[in-house]
């Protein structure tokens, strides 16, 4: 299947020369390129500036070369090629690889070798994607800024003294310093949209179950999904429909095919209602003129530039023929909380496992019990251990009731207030991230201004609806801002054809600071 | 039904009963594991039945084998149990042969809730619950004899890890170590007759812990209890609850009181040493595992699981009773259930045979895995010969066995060794010899009290026997020996 519209304007809105996913695809396809000359175009570019960036964790030079060569091969032959044919891809490294280290920029799974494919590593495959490299993360995906590897930070294209965001911040820089088109990342609390968003590209969360988990290392299993990223709102699209879908090896796997996305991107806006969350937009002049809003709590810390990016983005889908209105989702301010419970009790349980025993980091001691402490001791960053005790004392007999039980409350009750404003808007818009890209280091001594990151992103993790990041213009630092739509389950159709018409109006100036 | 009862073990004193609740794990015979496609089979090379899902790997999922549920089910529609909607949860604690370092179990939501076991004697214990859960791998401790902590290292096998087990939870309504074997069998019989699990406790397909505790005869509180691991047989189930009862009235008699502790049976030995003790055990940290969907069967698939359900033990017991006409032993009743040949033997009555014969020869007589030669016409031959003097009780057992191996039909076999009882005049001069031959047996026999005679009895009956060469039928020597006092015997009316 084609789809000339939503290439040609996935290539206008790339910019910067850059080439996007689906125009290379269409020019493998009809052997105007190469794969192997796309390949080795990127292969170049990664190897001219990835030690000043530090996206990747492992460069699969010789495999990607390999896989251009078939893909080739097949379309020399005459042979069906997949929608993502000849498309260099970078993966996160928390997605497992058959025979090609998988680490999670951790200490402790250094070197292991998973012996299968993850299911989106296959259905990329199986779409002619070429596999270029995996990319750095914060350790075991916890974190917002990447600084939490264990390999070092990875650094944002746009500005190599700011963090790109994290968890998913290896993927997004590799898509802004044109490493790669596309990128997988994992998004448990905002991992693929908070990096997207500082980062200057597309990140997408999709409905929990859109996407199969099989060989997504768990961090917090009831809200991890993985998501595209790229630098247009189309390849992003086109990634989505690559890796969706029911996978018999995920038992939370939604039944059936999710509609298309890509087909449907160029429809436009008119008619569609946008609700601006109150809670996560304090500062918004169009909350001002709300009715029925006094009694609003929002969440502080957003910066007045990326509120300010926000009404714009209001603004430029009214102009398209959307309905904005102001919403409130109250519990939207406990999410934090319930969320710093919930993903920690989880990670707690699925992060047992690297106990020294099967793989991964050993460090001998006198008996099994002290050679699982050994281990854990020298193979975890303090990040992950600072959550796994979280997690281990929100479970702990006796705290249960008053932590995780409580937080599972809140997931009913904010589940509950979504479906209510869904009753009156179709999609929400809000920040991504409260702030531009801010310096390494400037957040690491203090976790909790860190995880206040992730305030705007974890309200769809918690509650399993889509969600997706688009730049939209800058920041007073010059740095990008992403805004935030979102919808409920399987909603994705209608936030990329809201995002693209964002996309469409960020590059026409319209949106432009 | 009527409760059970408190029963007194051998070594417990009067004023004190038993208060005993069974723990048993069975290992369900599905063709794949409880989560993943792996076979589930016992005795292959380590780490063969393995994957990334079983092994824990990093990013591997769960997904649920609907086998797993259904047989679960079955067993507890067969302890007559509710079966619900159920969710599994994780036990979180550390073990190396553990690949995940928590088990997905069902905890406050399991499949099957308030059941009932009913043992051959008509009393009852209540059934908690049965839920669903994965096994562990196994370890294998070397050097230092095998003990942990003297272990130079150890091996694990993860054959076992995922395979699917079911947690069968009896509330303490067992008296003691007799009814806590009866209770056992009974279950296994259940699950052998519901078809689920080979249940032998012997390869560990069957574990039992029993928790144990004591109290005053006739009080109706509940001490605290020890939970007694390591039991791997219906023997030592029975001698480790008679000693850890016999060791809590000790220490209440003394004073003391016991600790609520796990204890490890030491069958060598014969006694319970502590192990971990509750006090300071793990917080499993139980919470709903997150990678699976909740289990909610549907009304219609708790209905077509009863009514494809077979015949229980209990049932069919009674109808083996009910053709027997009172005839046949309920040892003899329960055995021939456990071992499904209570049909065998109900098809051979109702071709004629005499109840009793056919039971006590099938129970005593055909303990082999195989017996699909033996037809109820062969069989009811079998005993009609057996009745009539034919055969000797001796040579209708050897009969049997060849029968069992397709040797063809009880008159056949008897021909092919020249079978044929002695009786009459020929007999009675073997049986004449052989007084002759023991003056002092037959003399002390003839004094002799019920059990002198019946113990000289064996004897001479044994001598006839040995110069027959088991041609003899053992009731009518009897007979002419009782003849040869002038008075009957004991055994006359066997």
């Amino acid at each position: 299947m084609r789809h000339d519209g939503a290439e040609a304007a996935a290539g206008r809105a790339a910019g910067r020369g850059a080439v996007t996913a689906l125009a290379i695809a269409a020019a493998v396809k009809s052997g105007e390129r190469t794969a192997l000359d796309v390949v080795d175009e990127h292969l170049a570019r990664i190897s001219q500036r990835d030690a000043e960036i530090g996206a990747f964790n492992l460069v699969l030079a010789d495999e990607a070369r390999t896989a251009a060569r078939n893909v080739d091969a097949a379309v020399s032959r005459g042979e069906a090629v997949g929608p993502l044919a000849g498309v260099p891809v970078a993966l996160k490294d928390n997605l497992c690889t058959r025979g090609v280290p998988t680490t999670c920029s951790s200490r402790m799974l250094e070197g292991w070798r998973p012996p299968y494919d993850a299911t989106v590593v296959q259905r990329l495959r199986s779409a002619g994607a070429v596999i270029v490299g995996k990319t750095n993360l914060d350790e075991f995906a916890m974190g917002s800024s990447t600084e939490n590897s264990a390999f070092g930070p990875t650094r944002n294209p746009h500005h190599t003294g700011r963090v790109p965001g994290g968890s998913s911040g290896g993927s997004a820089a590799a898509v802004a310093a044109g490493f790669a088109p596309l990128a997988l990342g994992s998004d448990t609390g905002g991992s693929v949209r908070q990096p997207a968003a500082l980062c200057g590209v597309v990140g997408l969360k999709p409905t929990y179950g859109a996407v199969s988990r099989y060989g997504l290392v768990a961090f917090a299993s009831s809200l991890d999904q993985v998501g595209p990223m790229a630098s247009n709102v189309a390849d992003a699209a086109a990634c989505f429909e690559a890796v969706s879908g029911h996978d018999p090896l995920d038992s939370t796997s939604i039944d059936g095919a999710c509609d298309p996305v890509v087909a449907g991107l160029g429809q436009g806006v008119d008619g569609l209602r946008v609700g601006l969350v109150a809670e996560l937009c304090a500062g918004s002049a169009r909350l001002q003129e709300a009715d029925g809003l006094d009694g609003v709590s929002a969440v502080e810390g957003v910066a007045a530039d990326v509120i300010a990016r926000v009404d714009a983005a209001a603004a430029a889908l009214e102009a398209a023929g959307a309905a904005v209105t102001a919403v409130s989702v109250p519990s939207a301010v406990l999410g934090l909380s319930a969320y710093y419970l919930i993903a920690p009790a989880e990670a707690s349980s699925n992060l047992a496992r690297y106990d020294g025993v099967r793989y991964g980091l050993r460090v001998d001691a006198a008996n099994a019990a002290e050679m699982n402490v050994s281990s854990r001791t020298a193979g975890f960053g303090a990040e992950v251990k600072r959550r796994i005790m979280l997690g281990t004392y929100a479970l702990s007999a006796g705290y249960y009731d008053a932590f995780y039980a409580k937080a599972l409350r809140v997931r009913t009750l904010m589940l509950r207030e979504c479906a209510a404003a869904y009753a009156g808007v179709d999609v929400l818009l809000c920040p991504t991230a409260p702030t531009t890209a801010f310096e390494l280091g400037a957040k690491t001594a203090d976790p909790l201004l860190m995880y206040l990151n992730d305030v705007c992103t974890i309200p769809s993790n918690l509650t399993g609806h889509p969600a997706v990041s688009v730049p939209f213009g800058s920041g007073d630092d010059g740095l990008p801002v992403g805004v935030q739509l979102m919808g409920p389950a399987l909603s994705e159709p209608v936030l990329l054809r809201a995002a693209a018409v964002l996309e469409q109006a960020g590059a026409s100036g319209g949106g432009a600071p | 039904m009527s409760p059970a009862v408190p029963e007194r073990a051998p070594a417990v004193p009067e004023d004190w009963e038993l208060v005993v609740g069974l723990e048993v794990h069975v290992e369900l015979s599905t063709a794949t594991k409880l989560f993943c496609g792996c076979a589930n089979r016992f005795g292959d090379e380590p780490n063969t039945n393995v994957c990334p899902v079983c092994l824990g790997l990093p990013g591997s999922l769960p997904v649920t084998n609907s086998a797993a549920v259904d047989f679960a089910m079955r067993l507890g529609r067969a302890l007559g149990c509710e079966v619900r909607g159920a969710v599994f949860a994780r036990k979180n604690y550390f073990y190396p042969d553990m690949p995940k370092d928590y088990q997905i179990s069902q905890y406050d939501q399991p499949t099957n809730t308030e059941g009932r076991l009913e043992l051959p004697d008509g009393r009852t214990v209540g059934i908690e619950r049965a839920h669903i859960e994965e096994d562990t791998g196994k370890t294998t401790h070397i050097g230092g004899g095998g003990r942990i902590h003297d272990a130079d290292y150890a091996l694990v096998d993860y054959n076992r890890a995922g395979v699917p087990l079911v947690e069968i939870v009896s509330r303490p309504d067992i008296g003691g170590a007799e009814q806590a074997r009866a209770y056992v069998r009974e279950l296994r019989a259940i699950l052998l007759a519901i078809g689920v699990s080979d249940a032998r406790m012997e390869e560990g397909s069957m574990r039992v812990d029993a928790n144990v505790s004591v109290r005053p005869a006739g009080a109706d509180e509940l001490r605290t209890r020890c939970e007694i691991k390591n039991l791997s047989s219906l023997r030592a189930l029975g001698r480790a609850i008679v000693y850890e009862a016999q060791r809590h009235v000790d220490l209440w008699s003394g004073g003391e009181r016991p600790r609520q502790e796990t204890r490890h049976w030491d069958e060598a030995n014969g006694r319970t040493t502590p192990g971990r003790s509750k006090e300071d055990a793990d917080d499993y940290r139980y919470f709903q595992d997150p990678d699976l969907v909740p289990l909610a069967p549907a009304a219609e698939t708790v209905a077509a699981i009863d009514a494809a359900l077979p015949p229980l033990p209990a049932a069919r017991r009674a109808d083996l009773a009910a053709d027997g006409g009172g005839a046949v032993s309920a040892e003899d009743a329960a055995l021939l259930v456990e071992r499904g040949q209570d049909g065998l033997v109900r098809a051979a009555v109702a071709a004629g045979a005499d109840p009793g014969v056919a039971a006590t020869r099938v129970a005593n007589d055909l303990a082999v895995d195989d017996w699909s030669p033996v037809t109820p016409q062969g069989l009811a031959a079998l005993v009609a010969m057996e009745t009539s003097g034919r055969l000797t009780a001796t040579q209708s057992k050897q009969v049997l066995a060849e029968m069992a191996e397709g040797g063809g039909t009880p008159d056949a076999i008897a021909q092919r060794h020249g079978f044929q009882a002695m009786a009459g005049d020929d007999l009675a001069a073997v049986v004449d010899q052989v007084i002759a031959g023991n003056p002092d047996a037959w003399s002390r026999f003839c004094a002799g009290d019920e059990a002198e005679r019946k113990k000289l009895a064996g004897f001479l009956t044994g001598q006839v026997m040995r110069a027959t060469r088991g041609r003899a039928d053992g009731a009518a020597v009897n007979r002419l020996l009782g003849e040869r006092t002038g008075r009957q015997t004991e055994r006359d009316q066997v």
